[in-house]
C-alpha cells in the first residue's frame, strides 16, 4: 500500500523530505512500519527513540495503519 | 479558560494577563528563554519546528490534564517556532488560580509534559555548525 509518511528534525533530515510517499508492503502495524523504516533508513537506529503517530495521536506498536492515515515520525521532542 | 498556541511572531510576556481574572490570586509564569551556550559552545540561534496540529493537540491535553487535577481557572501556553534568537522567549506558560499553589503545580507540570510530549524540536546553530537537540532529562 501507499502510505504518506510526515517526518520531523532529525528524522526528516535521515529519511530526506518532510512529507513523503512510500509503498510499502506487508506492513499493517506500527511495529511493521517502524521495522520498515528502520530497514530503508538505517541512520535511524541512531536516534534514541522512534514513536509513530497516526492521525495525530501516539500510536502502540500494535495499532493498525491504512492507506488514509496520517502517519508521521516522531524522534525525541526537543520543545521549549 | 484554555488558550493555546503555535506561532511564528516574538512572544511577548503581556501573555501573562490572559490568565488574569477577578477570581484568582496568584498568576504563576514560566518563560523559556534561548540560551547563548551549551556545553561551552557559543549558540547564535534556535530553529524550531513543529508538528502543529498535533502540538496544539497536546498541548490542549496538558491543559485539560491540570484543570481536572489542580483548581486552576485560565491555562495559557503558547509555543514559537522558527528562528528564536538568544534572549527571546520560545514558549510562554502562564497559569491563573485562587491559590498560588495550584498555580505553582501545575505551571511545572505543564512545562516538565510540554517538554516530553509535545511534538516540536530545536536545532541548535553554532558558530562552527547546528544540531538537533537531544534532549536533556
Amino acid at each position: 500500500m501507499k502510505l504518506r509518511i510526515l517526518a520531523f528534525g532529525i528524522t526528516r533530515d535521515i529519511m530526506g523530505g518532510s512529507n513523503l510517499q512510500l509503498s510499502v508492503d506487508n506492513v499493517a502495524t506500527v511495529g511493521e512500519l517502524k521495522q520498515e523504516l528502520l530497514r530503508r533508513y538505517p541512520a535511524l537506529h541512531g536516534i534514541a527513540s522512534l514513536m509513530i503517530a497516526v492521525n495525530s495521536t501516539y500510536a502502540a506498536d500494535t495499532d493498525p495503519i491504512k492507506p488514509a492515515d496520517e502517519v508521521a515520525v516522531i524522534p525525541p521532542v526537543s520543545g521549549g | 479558560m484554555i488558550d493555546i498556541a503555535i506561532t511564528d511572531k516574538p512572544l511577548d510576556l503581556a501573555l501573562a494577563d490572559k490568565a488574569a481574572g477577578p477570581a484568582n490570586g496568584a498568576i504563576t509564569v514560566f518563560v523559556g528563554t534561548v540560551r547563548n551556550r551549551t556545553d561551552g559552545r557559543k549558540v547564535l540561534r534556535l530553529e524550531f519546528e513543529a508538528y502543529r496540529g498535533m502540538a496544539e493537540k497536546e498541548m490542549r491535553r496538558i491543559a485539560d490534564y491540570a484543570q481536572s487535577r489542580w483548581p486552576v481557572r485560565s491555562i495559557v501556553i503558547h509555543h514559537r517556532v522558527g528562528t528564536v534568537r538568544v534572549g527571546e522567549a520560545a514558549v510562554i506558560i502562564a497559569i491563573g488560580a485562587e491559590r498560588r499553589d495550584a498555580a505553582f503545580r501545575a505551571c511545572r507540570f505543564a512545562i516538565d509534559t510540554l517538554k516530553e510530549t509535545v511534538p516540536i524540536w530545536k536545532k541548535e546553530v553554532f558558530e562552527d555548525g547546528e544540531e538537533w537537540v537531544q534532549p536533556h532529562p
